[in-house]
Formats: structure tokens, sequence, C-alpha cells
């Protein structure tokens, strides 16, 4: 029996080596546990069915030596990142019979280590949410408690990774769908800086803001699946060149951190409150500085998210529309022209919040509303990443609570879009400055729910978060 | 926001919306315009955007992908294969059919 509770990453890499279990039994033991869980929690929406095939193959790196760290582990990967070859279905109908024709950039760096890619995971449509619930095939639940959500949109890694049903997992964060499922599920989520690990081959929601973002059970974890994934695509023209990447005359470790407590005087459930509070008085016997800092744009960030993303999304989206593959009325006597095609075909494919989110992009980009909206919001975004870039001048790390609160019921919030998007209001800041951010556990409710503090760092520090991180796991 | 400011998006969108849902859109974008309004308000010294994001370009120059024809072409919902007196697409090309734009 191969305890997977407290496996990691090395653990796993050292046990392959000493013989202990090979690809093939650990790749056995999740496929078990998938057996008997998923069912119930509907974390994937399909295994691979090679995933022995992938282990054997990997097994083999192991015989000629030339196996590396993450070869044989089993990981799980989000409905939105192309595997060639295999379903790619972003959460929505419009794409339930779609094949990736191609593999992403990440899937492409996890195939040549031999990694082991276990399934597709659940996750709101073209990862709109924040509570899994808005995918087309189903919510997922939150293994911690089964009448809760596991967080949004890449719950069904999360999932995954909290039931035991993979090592470790990959979703995508526009703005917070990695470190909210982290938050809710007990794990640590890194969404990285932006331009830092390739868009290529995901299916975008907001260019401007999407990042593909690990899930470990530890920072450890998180950071390895970082360091594998973060390298220059010159097939994504956002990708930072490596010479870019401003990480050579880094500081020493991180002392001072800067906590904005006016973005979140309010609206935050009380133990999440008193949690964050004794987080820090941890942080602050151990010898760090903890300061008072303001970000006066920052509390705009929501309210600029809100239109930022929407108005990519409208122009994202309007490529599914029934022609070339995805869902297509073409056949339907409903349509007599191409029109009706596009029309029909976007009607059926297409749930209620993406088609709330196309709608207000429209509106937002629309004649007459783009000076009042749109361009004020990236005015607003400018001064938000501004006045972020200038807080690190003074501290090396700034942090907030992940969530304003633990995981919610089944159902709630879904009939109140304002209350569900409030969920990734600490979110945000990162998202639109594209600094790096990592949620990490930080204690449970008493209740027993996972509870969660973030830290964000400057561009390319993750491994400033990878410190406070480990720290964290020693203190907290 | 009116019901007639909801059929323009739905039309500028090209998603059909049945009367009710046409409702339920109109609710929530005035519960969501209520809140993201505030941005209006927010005040900046007069500065232009400085967009540190700028265009990438490339050379238009082709270059090998690792695409498969097939598992795109397969995918078209309508399709029909090219004509065999068609040169041009060597090795049989596969054609996309839509319908009539009118």
């Amino acid at each position: 029996m191969i305890d997977l509770k407290s496996l990691t990453i090395e653990k796993a890499h050292q046990n392959f080596k000493d013989g202990v279990f090979t690809c093939r039994e650990l790749a056995e033991a999740y496929l078990n546990v998938i057996k008997e869980k998923n069912g119930e929690l509907n974390a994937y929406l399909e295994i691979y069915g090679d995933v022995l095939a992938q282990a054997d193959t990997a097994q083999k790196k192991f015989s000629d030596g030339s196996a590396t760290l993450m070869t044989g582990i089993p990981l799980a990967i989000k409905d939105n990142i192309l595997f060639a070859g295999h379903k790619a279905s972003a959460g929505s109908k419009i794409l339930e019979n779609y094949t990736a024709s191609y593999d992403a950039f990440v899937i492409k760096r996890l195939k040549e280590e031999g990694v082991v890619l276990i399934g597709r995971t659940n996750m709101d449509e073209f990862a709109m949410g924040s509570s899994t619930q808005t995918s087309a095939y189903g919510v997922t639940k939150n293994p911690i408690d089964t009448s809760r959500v596991p967080g949004g949109s890449s719950g069904g890694s999360a999932a995954a990774l909290a039931a035991g049903m993979a090592l470790v997992a990959l979703g995508t964060e526009t703005c917070g769908s990695v470190r909210e499922p982290a938050a809710f599920c007990g794990l640590v989520g890194l969404k990285p800086t932006y331009g830092a690990v390739s868009r290529n081959g995901i299916i975008a929601m907001g260019n401007s803001l999407d990042q593909v973002s690990p899930f470990g059970k530890n920072v450890r974890d998180t950071e390895i699946i970082f360091n594998l994934l973060s390298k220059y695509d010159p097939e994504d023209s956002t990708s930072v060149p490596d010479d870019l990447r401003n990480t050579k005359n880094v500081t020493t470790v991180p002392k001072k951190i800067g906590v904005p407590w006016h973005l979140f005087s309010t609206g935050v459930d009380a133990e999440v409150m008193d949690n964050f509070k004794q987080s820090m008085e941890k942080f602050k016997n151990s010898g760090y500085e903890i300061v008072d800092i303001e970000l006066p744009f920052s509390k705009y960030s929501l309210e600029a998210y809100y239109i930022i993303m929407p108005a990519e999304v409208s122009t994202n989206l309007a490529r599914f529309d029934g022609i070339r593959y995805g869902l297509s009325k073409q056949g339907s006597d409903e349509a007599h022209n191409l029109r009706d095609v596009y029309v029909k075909s976007r009607r059926e494919g297409f749930g209620k919040e993406a088609r709330r989110r196309i709608l207000l992009g429209t509106y937002v980009l629309s004649h007459g509303y783009y000076d009042a909206y749109y361009n004020k919001a990236i005015k607003v975004r400018e001064k938000i990443k501004a006045e972020i870039v200038k807080a690190f001048e003074a501290v090396d790390l700034i942090v907030t609570p992940t969530a304003p609160m633990p995981a919610f019921k089944l159902g709630e919030k879904m009939d109140d879009p304002v209350a569900m998007y409030l969920c990734d209001i600490f979110s945000a800041p990162a998202n639109l400055s594209g600094v790096p951010s990592i949620a990490l556990p930080s204690g449970t409710t008493k209740g027993g729910l996972p509870l969660s503090i973030q830290f964000m760092a400057p561009h390319f520090r993750e491994d400033s978060l990878f410190t406070i991180g480990k720290k964290f796991e020693e203190i907290k | 926001m009116d019901i007639k400011d909801v059929e323009k998006l739905s039309e500028l969108a090209k998603i059909e919306l049945s009367a009710e849902e046409k409702e339920d859109i109109l609710k929530d974008m005035g519960g969501i315009l209520e809140y993201v309004k505030v941005i209006e308000k927010v005040e900046l010294e007069e500065v232009a955007p400085k967009y540190d994001i700028k265009n990438v370009w490339r050379e238009d120059k082709i270059e090998p992908r690792e695409f498969s024809a097939e598992l795109i072409t397969g995918q078209f919902p309508d399709s029909q294969p090219a004509r065999s007196h068609d040169n041009s697409g060597a090795g049989g090309g596969v054609f996309l059919k839509v319908k009539k734009i009118m």
C-alpha cells in the first residue's frame, strides 16, 4: 500500500529510484482512488485511456537513466489545456466534441519529462466562475465537505488533488481561479508572473490576465512544477524572454511584509479575519517586520477586472460559432443561412454565465460606452500596477487573506452574479498587475474548513513566495 | 439599460435569446453595471494610459507545424472532399461547407 496522503514529488521520485514502487504501481494507486471517489466528487471529466501506458514509458526512463524529478509523477490537468488527440471542452457544451489538434506548451514540457497525465478535470464553463458550478458537466464537490463547493474555476483540479486522486495538478488563473480553490480545499496554489508560463494551447478567457497555475499539497511540489513550466516560448507573444526575467539581482530572503489592511477591513468572514491576524502574529514572532501599506487604486481592482475581462471574453469567444469545430446547428432544420448557424449554435452551446459575460463585454466595448468603461478600466489598471510595483520598493511581500470566506454551500450565490464575483476580490490585484501570488493553507475554521492567506511578490520573484511559503509551513 | 439594449447586444454578440432569457440578462446586467460603474468616478490625473503592453509581430513566413490536418478537417461539422481535378490540394484536401450567407 502506497501512502498517498504524505507523498510528495521528491518522495515519489526517491521511491521510483529505489525500486520501492514502479510508475505503474503509483498510477494504479491513484486510479483506484479515482474509481472509489470520482463518482461522487465529479472532479475528473475524463480519465485518459493510456494512463498505464504513459506510466510504463516513464518507467523505461528509470531503466535507461534518463529519468528526471518529474518522471512518472501522476498529474491532473484542467479541461482548458490542449493535449493532442484528447478531448478539451473547457467545461462547455459548445466544445463537448472537440479534440485538441496539438499539445499546449505546458503539455509538451510535461511529456518531455515523462509526467503521467491522468485526466482532464472539471471547471466553470470557460473558466468563468468561482465555484465550479457553471460547468456544462455538473458541479464538482469539495472533498473536505461534499455539501460545499471546491472553489473555482479550477475546482476539478483542486478536488482531484485534495481527494488524493493525483499527486499534483494544473489549473489556470484569470482572477483567482487557482488560489481561491486552493484556499477552499486546503492546498497550495501559485499564480505565476504574467508571461512566465506560456499560454500557447490554453483555451483563452482573458488574454491579458490568463496564466497556467500549479496546485500542490505543499510549497515544494508547487515550486517544482513552476520551475519546469516557467520558460520562454516564442509561440506566445506575451511570453517573457529569459534575459528579461530580472531575477539576477535578487535581493536576499524576504523580511518585510506589507499588509494593505484597508482592502479587507469589511466584507470578510470573522474566522477568516481572526486566522489572518494570527498568521501575522506568527510571522512577527519569527522575526518578520509587518508594516501597514496603502494601495488606494487597488480597491477598484475587482470593478476594473469585471470590465476588462468580459471585454476580452466577448472577443475570445467569438471564435466559437459552429463552423469549424464544436457544437454546430449547421445540420438543423432551423438554420437556413450562415447567421442562423451562428446564433443558434451559440445559443445552445453557451451556458448562462458565459452568455452574461459575452454580452457584458460587448456592452463595455460598444460605441458610447467604450471610454466610460473599458478605457477607464485600462487606466485604473495601469495605476494599480504602478502602485503595486512602487509598494515593492518598501516591502518584500504583500499579504492578504486569499478569499473573504471559506468554502460555501453548493447552490449558493448562483442567482447573484456579483456575490459570486466578490469571492475573487483579493485575487484581482495580482492578476491585473501581473505579479505572482501564492495561496497557503493557514489553518481551519471551527467546523474544519480550510483557511488560507496569500502573498504577492514583485514580478518574477516566485522564489520569494516559495521561501515565505516554506517558512509558513514550519511556523504555522 | 433596457430590453432594447439587450436585444441589440444579443444581435451584436450573435447569441439568440428567448424573451425570458432577455429579462434575466437585463436584471443581471443591472446588478453588474451598478457594481462596476464606480470605475467611472475614479479620479485620475489627466494621463494617457501608458501601455507597456504592445503588439509583438513576427515575420510572415511559413514554418512547420505539428498540427494534424486530419484532426482539424475531421472536426468540420460539414465538409466535402476536394475535387479530383483540383491539383492544389495534393494528398486530397477537404472543403469546409457553410450555409448560404444571405
